[in-house]
């Protein structure tokens, strides 16, 4: 019979904890959220000796402290599920601060197994380990790893069978924290082993103590007895006044100290470490003149790659959607009037269709991204673009959803994933669909020409664009300042130094994204298309027309009588104060499945025909009907407000909650209800 | 012997000195702790543009900081090392 275990997966972030999780799992992996929070969970399987393993890739920690939530997930992960085994992997070339939360996991008794990664490059750089020795100073396995060649795998995992079959009664070293401390440790273990009982089932009672010496606040709140609180309160004044330091400090130096004299007998270095490529090439590309020139050509190169060489795919899948439309509605008689048939070619179809196309780009931008990311490159655009995002509250790393959020947010908002902050990365999305989106053009391509002179075309659409911008800054900063104040995450960062991708490692988080985009569209995005197709179908008119079934007037009729058409006019009263009438309004509707729907619905209002050059029939009647105040109006709101379904149902995933896609979509559209009705009224005074 | 205490940020490039302390609060002294940066280490500046964020090299990595937190960050001059 199988054998099932689980694994975790620790290290700190840019120990190629991915090469190595890609190395066990090849492309049978899962990728999906924590329960709750905003951390992303991959999760992988494999078989090896008749043991049928799951992996579960932690989050990229320095440590295993209460302070930030990739550090709680990775802890309670540890210890609420207890996997039968934990990899720490280690940058071989980076030993002492690798070892730091090793040295958290032995003292949480964690089953652990130590992968020295690029052992590689560690040995290139004169660094040889006495890996034997290492493994007794420190009670656990070792195994040498070079995880972009693949190498190591065996070994990995035969240590980590024998140590899940070790069970978890093995003892790693006590790190000795000095006498002062290990007097207190020893009066605060005693008194949670015999009043914490249920606390003690779970967390080793040292382990309790030292964090309790360390005030880690999750910890500390799950203390009941009043007697432990007074007892650790006065052992850290005492330890205080010893060392004049916090305890917590100087349990991190103790445990640098632990690690350091483990070091000391087993590493040997006989070369002098350079970074020297690394450094050359930073001193270029974060130069404080070619920095940011550089990143924009990057960024741009980004953007051709992804909009630019998406196109012909894009292309072929709309040709595919096209053709598949149209056999399907051979499926039924000629003019026939079936609602399925409609529900098959309008809704699901059109709806799944218009937004699977978008697949190519997402493909291409996650290329581009994991390709800058593996490199090393992203950590130096952080870099370049932090003084501008600093100043308002976020750092340099929003940027590049934002850049993206220009093409389509749904792909900007899945960018945001390289945002570990949660509060950085919430607003950066909240306030992402400001970044005026591809789809949007369309309604300004439609309104510019039809009402301002040809010189001031340009100006517009830039100043249309421009708005989006300055609202995303200031929605931004207002958040930080309100729902997303307190602790601001300080800002620290490794520079990795510079590597080059692997092909597989590229390809695997391309199709990840890939994957989880298209499960959406076949879930969520389905649903609701289908609910739209409805609410633009039914109730049919009362009346029915005498025309042909397909003429223009018979589907203006249609869409009057729908749902949708019916709403637009029932707003009509609210929307009067932006300048806005029911036919707008119906548009606006639509334009929640997505922006383009705007366009095409007004056609169906104005029954002109969807087509080239029905467009220019439908500018002329818009003339006729609208005043240039109005039409910079309509753009406006479709600016800020209501991103499109698609985004909401994003948002929800990324997000993990419903609670913020729907602030999102209440937020933006209040806005923009706000800032147009403040533009009408004013314009309305001067034109 | 006697060492010049000074904030972080005051450090020109390329300049080598030991960590003293860190005055801020548990959350960013925990995160800098576990990357590293615990009094007595050796720090070498890399990049010190003013404004915007600061690169040190700390036990063979480089880090980026913000500008704000190499204030907070403490160093005196180092003694001869011989690495």
């Amino acid at each position: 019979m199988e054998k099932k275990i689980t694994v975790a997966i620790a290290g700190n972030p840019n120990s190629g904890k991915t090469s190595i999780f890609n190395m066990l799992t090849g492309a049978r992996q899962h990728v999906g959220n924590y329960p709750g929070v905003t951390v992303e969970k991959k999760e992988g399987f494999g078989k090896y000796k008749g043991y049928k393993i799951t992996f579960v890739d932690l989050p990229g920690t320095y440590s295993l402290t209460a302070y930030s939530i990739e550090e709680l997930v990775a802890r309670n992960f540890i210890i609420d599920t207890r996997p039968d085994v934990v990899v720490d992997i280690v940058d071989a070339s980076n030993i002492e601060r690798n070892l730091y939360l090793a040295t958290q996991l032995i003292e949480m008794n964690a089953p652990l197994v130590l992968a020295f990664n690029m052992s590689d490059i560690a040995e290139q750089r004169g660094l040889t380990f006495d890996i034997e020795q290492l493994s007794e100073l420190l009670g656990t396995a070792i195994v040498r790893t070079v995880g972009n060649k693949a190498k190591g795998k065996e070994q990995l995992l035969e240590a980590i069978i024998k140590t899940a079959e070790q069970g978890r009664e093995r003892r790693g070293p006590k790190i000795n924290y000095g006498t002062e401390i290990e007097e207190e440790l020893a009066r605060i273990e005693q008194i949670v082993k015999e009043g914490e009982k249920e606390l003690t089932g779970k967390y080793p009672a040292r382990w309790v103590a030292v964090k309790l010496l360390e005030q880690d606040s999750e910890i500390t709140s799950k203390i009941k007895d009043k007697f432990i609180i007074e007892t650790v309160g006065t052992s850290i004044k005492h330890l205080k006044n010893i060392f004049r330091d916090e305890p917590e400090i100087v349990i991190a130096d103790r445990r640098y100290g632990f690690i350091s004299g483990a070091c000391q007998e087993t590493i040997k270095s006989t070369v002098e470490l350079r970074h020297s490529t690394s450094d050359l090439v930073d001193s270029i590309v974060i130069n404080r003149i070619l920095g940011l020139p550089i990143f924009l050509l990057l960024m741009f190169l980004t953007f051709v790659l992804t909009f630019k060489l998406g196109k012909y795919p894009m292309e072929a899948l709309e040709l595919f959607f096209n053709r598949l439309s149209i056999t399907v509605a051979g499926f039924f008689q000629q003019g026939s009037q079936s609602w399925l048939k409609s529900l098959l070619v309008d809704g699901v179809i059109s709806g799944v269709g218009g937004v699977v196309v978008f697949l190519p780009n997402i493909l291409l931008l996650f290329l581009a991204i994991a390709f800058l990311e593996d490199t090393g490159y992203m950590a130096r655009a952080a870099f370049v673009m932090d003084r501008l995002m600093h100043k308002i509250g976020l750092h340099g790393k929003s940027f590049i959803p934002m850049l993206i959020g220009f093409g389509c947010s749904l792909p900007a908002i899945m960018a945001t994933r390289i945002i570990e902050n949660r509060r950085n990365r919430l607003t950066t999305i909240l306030v992402l669909p400001l970044f005026s989106c591809g789809a949007r053009l369309t309604i300004y391509a439609l309104f510019i020409p039809a009402f301002f002179a040809e010189k001031w075309q340009g100006p517009m659409l830039w100043l249309i664009y421009l708005i989006g911008i300055a609202l995303a800054f200031i929605s931004a900063k207002i958040l930080r300042l309100t729902i997303f104040r307190g602790e601001t995450i300080p800002f620290v960062m490794e520079l990795p130094p510079y590597r080059v991708p692997t092909m597989k490692s590229l390809a695997i988080h391309m199709w990840q994204r890939g994957w989880l985009f298209l499960r959406k569209a076949g879930t969520i995005i389905l649903a609701i298309s289908i609910i739209l197709w409805a609410a633009m179908s039914f109730p049919k008119p009362a009346e029915k027309p005498l025309e042909d079934v397909n003429s223009e007037r018979a589907q203006q009729l249609r869409l009057e009588s729908s749902i949708i058409g019916r709403v637009g006019k029932a707003i009509e009263p609210a929307l009067r104060p932006l300048g806005f009438d029911w036919k707008i309004g119906t548009a606006l509707i639509g334009a929640t499945a997505a922006k383009e729907v705007f366009v095409s619905q007004l056609s169906i209002i104005y029954a002109v025909g969807d087509s080239e050059k029905s467009r220019h029939t439908l500018r002329e009647k818009l003339q006729a009907n609208y005043t240039p105040l109005t039409a910079f109006c309509v753009m406006l709101f479709c600016l800020i407000s209501t991103p499109c379904i698609a985004t909401v149902v994003i948002t929800r995933q990324e997000t993990a909650s419903w609670l913020w896609a729907l602030f999102q979509f209440a937020a933006l559209t209040a806005m923009a209800y706000i800032i147009t009705f403040v533009v009408y009224q004013l314009g309305s005074l001067f034109f | 012997m006697e060492f010049s205490q000074r904030p972080l940020s005051g450090v020109k490039a390329g300049e080598k000195v030991t960590l003293v302390y860190i005055d801020a609060g548990h959350g960013l002294r925990g995160r800098l702790t576990a990357m590293g940066l615990v009094p007595g280490t050796i720090l070498t500046v890399i990049k010190n543009d003013r404004p915007g964020p600061f690169v040190i090299n700390v036990k063979n990595t480089k880090v980026m900081l913000g500008r704000g937190m190499a204030q907070k960050i403490i160093v005196s001059d180092t003694a001869v090392q011989n690495d």
